[in-house]
């Protein structure tokens, strides 16, 4: 376990990488109705991803539900373990760490959730909420000592220490996340993945979250995995953005050229589908809206998982050129477009 | 508030009469911890073909608002004021009756598609079960309408997919479903309660267009609750903005979204990370949090976490008061020194905008 | 009364993150669990008037020879007399004071039942907590294992159990362990329900992810908030306990004399029903009390700490 792994190459690379995922895999068994529970398929969750997360960065992950975004985060972790694959921390295999090894780790890497009323338990107060990873890991010598180091933290995520002995359910949810941040903060890791952070709280709630998150960043040189589905907080605080569809990373790109210049049709459609709270640009944007479902991870299409919905694929090959994108998956790699795509005809489109 | 002074529309010219009018409106909820208020006097008038936008953070009101009027609300809520849809009063209305407008003048769209359908029904059948509820049609002839209310709502190969199940339709196309029912009955009025809420962003798109042209297929005036601003401000025509249980600001979208007078409103939009925002910076978001509706300190309610207030916040609540001419209305002591203050930082604590308004 | 208050201009032009800890932002009162618990239950009328006539009776019992001149052994002149002022319930054909006979009897029953639902509570619920945490093949084997037992006409098991083990003691201790090797089977499953959905709240993988060790997550997660199921389940068990003990006793196969209960005071009674009828109606009557006031009270609590019995939300 000591030994450091080899890291495999990735389509893009980081100059400092803290975090360093290989060809992550995670397929969920699905299982018959009868006795016997036979596994009669697999859920393709998480396909052959792999991407850097450098020292104090932010990579985006968006996609829709079902897109493995989450499962990918808890992969990471391995709170789910990976069916194959790696996660490279500090030289060790993440995938394959148990017990105290594992433990170690995570003192490094931790999980803050979306829902702050469930990632709470509700029979604890804040302050053992938040001093629990201190006892489990045994930092402080004292109880008074770790009460000191609680109301720090809470401190430093804008909640007063005074409130410690109230329990969670007394909170409304902007103040809740902020003692899950609290709670992730608690051992000084160096990287958070934060699964959906902001998108269970309020509007007027959000922006308050997402500053205390980047000023946290900024303070602690924490490295970040920001999974979420509203490309606009992600656009704010990413500096690199990977678009997930169905398991695969699809594009990924620094931010200003994925919201700019977006190589992937699906990334396109994404993007002119969301609400710009402006009337008048609104009135005038045109939407590509895209037809039907994401289909279901048990049985993706052939080739390019995004072909059933493409509106390249629909509207501007002809038969020769979408018979490519039947028979063969798009290796996520640079066309051209000055980041990595996973399109076959990503150059069509600028033309379109 | 009289009936001359409730909240009108720039159409609300003789001759045209409004489909639904609510005056006053509130409910409250008894509970361990005392009385609710959950809505706290709502006034709005709906002019047909109309969608209004109610727009508010959860505990606002904006969907309990929906419910009273709809007469969806336990029985243990007490309600007061009057929604008027044409002549007939709704509030107070006897089960009958609300029975019978409910689906056929007046019909609702929830946010999740799963609870809104019976599953243990194919969705041709739930569709034709209501048509035949308010039409004496025979069931081939309801079956039809159902299957031309599918293919409407743009679910391809309706036919074939009326017999299935709700559990082998997909979250995008339940919802399609569900606005395939509450339109069946060419309905006065569509109240669509955060109806794409649940749902992914590219379905979202594909369930408000759908909303559209269903709207435009049946006439029918809309009352579209969300808060989402981005989802209101491409669909609707006018603007509701709700605080605490009651109307901060009205307008025409354009007003609500570029002249703004009310300061929460101005905060909302200030405090969005914006798809089209190329620079970075630190977003500016309105300190604290909604007051909870339980013993609700007198004064404004938005007083604590507003930059602007004065004295007078603390002591007098600020009624919603015409702005600017053609129905423009504002809940704020100040809202004629907001002004052109349009989307600027209006809720940094700026020393000079203090200044300006002491 | 609240913590609602209109904060200081000063709180709210601070700057920086502080402007969040104004005490205006709290939703919900300032209130203990379990004190909101006790509001609820004391809210349920009929069990807390049934708490109270539970209370009194056990205690009525406990200490009858300080309040009662008679005990359960002492013989009086009067035979077979009905209720009067001086034996409120009547005696037997030997003389006995049946109201002296009721409180011991109430006194071992009670107690019985009270030992029943310790025991079984306490292994159900290590038993179901263990399954459900773990689940997979552990589990199967362990609910089989249950359900196999369930089978079993638990009736003969009690009277096989009693005819042998208890001999012809009828030892109230042993008694209770008889009545509780059936019992935890229910507590058992309802507690392994509880924890295959426990074990999926987001808290438990927050838990987890911090580095939690198992027996952290079990006690520290998953217990505290299955207290409310497994006190109420607890006050049911002792409710059909009672009526177990009864049984069996009626059967012969409980408690024996010289001690007593209130199964064989019925018991002891059931011939004389129709020329006595207070030797068998005044038992019987206290068994129904003590069954129903626990079954309210067991209502009442779970009414108290059910979580979806929160207040209603705007």
């Amino acid at each position: 376990m000591t030994a450091a792994v080899e890291v495999p190459p990735t389509p893009l690379p980081s100059a400092d990488p803290v975090l360093q995922v290989r060809n992550l895999v995670k397929h969920f068994p699905v299982r018959g109705s009868g006795v016997t529970r036979r596994t009669v398929g697999e859920i393709h969750a998480v396909c052959d991803v792999s991407f850097d997360v450098a020292r104090g960065e932010t990579l985006g992950v968006v996609g829709e539900s079902g897109c493995g975004k989450s499962t990918t985060g808890r992969a990471i972790l391995n709170l789910q373990p990976a069916t194959s694959g790696q996660v490279i921390y500090d030289g060790k295999d993440v995938t394959q760490l148990t017990g105290s090894a594992l433990r170690v780790v995570r003192r490094d890497m931790q999980l803050v959730f979306q829902d702050p009323f469930a990632s709470l338990n509700p029979r604890m107060t804040v302050n053992n909420l938040v001093g629990e990873p201190l006892v489990i890991h045994h930092i402080g010598e004292s109880k008074q000592a770790r009460r000191d180091v609680v109301a720090e933290l809470l401190r430093t995520v804008g909640l007063n220490p005074e409130h410690g002995n109230r329990y969670a359910h007394e909170f409304s949810g902007g103040q809740r996340q902020r003692i899950g941040i609290a709670r992730a903060i608690a051992l000084e890791p160096k990287v958070l993945v934060l699964d959906e952070p902001v998108s269970a709280l309020d509007v007027s709630i959000q922006a308050g979250v997402v500053n205390l998150l980047e000023d946290l960043q900024d303070r602690l040189g924490l490295s970040y995995v920001f999974i979420a589905h509203d490309l606009s907080v992600v656009r704010h605080i990413a500096d690199r953005v990977a678009v997930m569809y169905l398991g695969r990373i699809v594009e990924v790109a620094t931010r200003d050229a994925l919201f700019e210049r977006p190589a992937h049709p699906y990334t396109r459609a994404l993007l002119s589908a969301i609400p710009i709270p402006d009337p008048r640009k609104e009135r005038e944007r045109r939407r590509i809206v895209l037809v039907g479902d994401v289909p279901s991870p048990a049985a993706p299409p052939s080739g390019c998982r995004f072909r059933t919905r493409c509106q390249v694929f629909r509207d501007d090959l002809n038969d020769d050129q979408r018979q490519l994108c039947i028979e063969q998956h798009p290796a996520l790699e640079e066309r051209g477009q000055g980041h990595p795509v996973s399109c076959h005809y990503a150059d069509v489109e600028r033309v379109v | 508030m009289t009936l001359t002074d409730s909240p009108g529309t720039a159409g609300t010219a003789a001759g045209v009469k409004p489909v639904l009018e609510v005056r006053d409106l509130s409910v409250s909820f008894p509970t361990d911890d005392g009385l609710v208020q959950a809505v706290r006097g709502v006034s709005y008038r709906l002019m047909p073909r109309e969608v209004l936008g109610i727009v508010g953070e959860s505990g606002s009101g904006k969907s309990v608002t929906s419910l009273a009027i709809m007469g969806l609300l336990p029985r243990t809520a007490r309600i007061a004021g009057s929604a008027c849809l044409g002549d007939q009063e709704l509030i107070g209305a006897p089960y009958s009756t609300m029975q019978h407008l409910r689906g056929r003048r007046i019909s609702m769209v929830f946010q999740d598609p799963i609870s809104s359908l019976n599953p243990v029904y194919s969705i041709g059948w739930q569709l034709a079960e209501a048509v035949r509820a308010h039409h004496d049609v025979s069931k081939q002839a309801a079956a039809d309408r159902a299957v031309d209310l599918l293919q409407l709502v743009g679910i391809p190969n309706a036919k074939e997919r009326a017999s299935n199940y709700p559990h082998e339709f997909s979250g995008g196309m339940r919802q399609r479903v569900v606005i395939a029912i509450a339109i069946a009955n060419d309905p006065e009025v569509l109240i669509a309660d955060e109806p794409t809420t649940a749902l992914d962003v590219t379905v979202q798109a594909q369930i408000l267009e759908t909303l559209d042209l269903a709207r435009r297929e049946t006439n029918a005036a809309m009352v579209l609750i969300t808060h989402d601003l981005g989802v209101v401000a491409g669909v609707a025509d006018r603007v509701l903005v709700m605080y605490a249980g009651k109307p901060v600001e009205t307008g025409t979208v354009d007003e609500i979204y570029y002249s703004s007078r009310m300061p929460y409103t101005l905060g909302l939009l200030a405090s969005l990370p914006r798809l089209d925002d190329r620079k970075g910076g630190a977003l500016r978001p309105i300190p604290g949090s909604p007051p909870s509706l339980l013993n609700l300190a007198p004064g404004c309610p938005f007083s604590p976490r507003c930059t602007y207030r004065g004295d007078v916040c603390d002591e007098q609540e600020p009624e919603l008061l015409e702005v600017a001419p053609g129905g423009h209305r504002a809940a704020c002591h100040f809202s004629d020194q907001l002004e052109q203050r349009r989307e600027a930082p209006v809720l940094e604590t700026d020393a000079t905008l203090q200044e300006e308004l002491a | 009364m609240t913590d609602v208050t209109v904060p200081k201009p000063d709180m709210i032009k601070a700057d920086g993150p502080q402007r969040d800890v104004s005490s205006r932002d709290f939703t919900v009162r300032r209130r203990s669990q379990s004190a909101l618990v006790l509001r609820r239950f004391l809210q349920h009328r009929l069990a807390v008037i049934s708490l109270v006539v539970f209370l009194v009776l056990v205690l009525l019992s406990l200490f009858a020879e300080t309040w009662w001149q008679y005990t359960s052994t002492t013989i009086t002149d009067d035979l077979s007399q009905g209720p009067s002022l001086k034996h409120p319930m009547g005696t037997d054909s030997t003389g006995h004071d049946l109201l002296a006979k009721v409180l011991a009897g109430a006194r071992v029953s009670v107690l019985v039942a009270l030992l029943v639902a310790v025991l079984s509570t306490a292994f159900g619920t290590v038993f179901g907590a263990l399954s459900g945490f773990y689940g997979g093949r552990a589990d199967t084997l362990m609910m089989r294992f249950v359900d196999l037992i369930l089978t079993v006409p638990s009736l003969a098991i009690l009277i096989t159990l009693g005819a042998t083990i208890a001999g012809g003691g009828g030892d109230p201790i042993v008694i209770a362990l008889i009545l509780a090797s059936l019992s935890w089977l229910q507590i058992a499953r309802i507690i392994r329900g509880l924890f295959l959905s426990l074990r999926e709240k987001e808290y438990v993988e927050a838990a987890r992810c911090l580095g939690a060790s198992n027996r952290r997550i079990i006690f520290r997660h998953l217990l505290p908030n299955a207290v409310g199921p497994i006190i109420v389940n607890a006050t049911i068990v002792v409710a059909v306990a009672i009526l177990a003990e009864t049984a069996l006793s009626f059967l012969g196969f409980g408690i024996k004399f010289p001690s007593t209960s209130l199964g064989l005071l019925v018991a002891e009674g059931q011939s004389a029903a129709s020329t006595r009828p207070w030797l068998f109606y005044f038992p019987g009557l206290v068994i129904v009390l003590i069954a129903l006031t626990i079954n309210f009270v067991g209502d009442g609590l779970r009414d108290a700490l059910d979580p979806q019995q929160n207040r209603v939300r705007a």
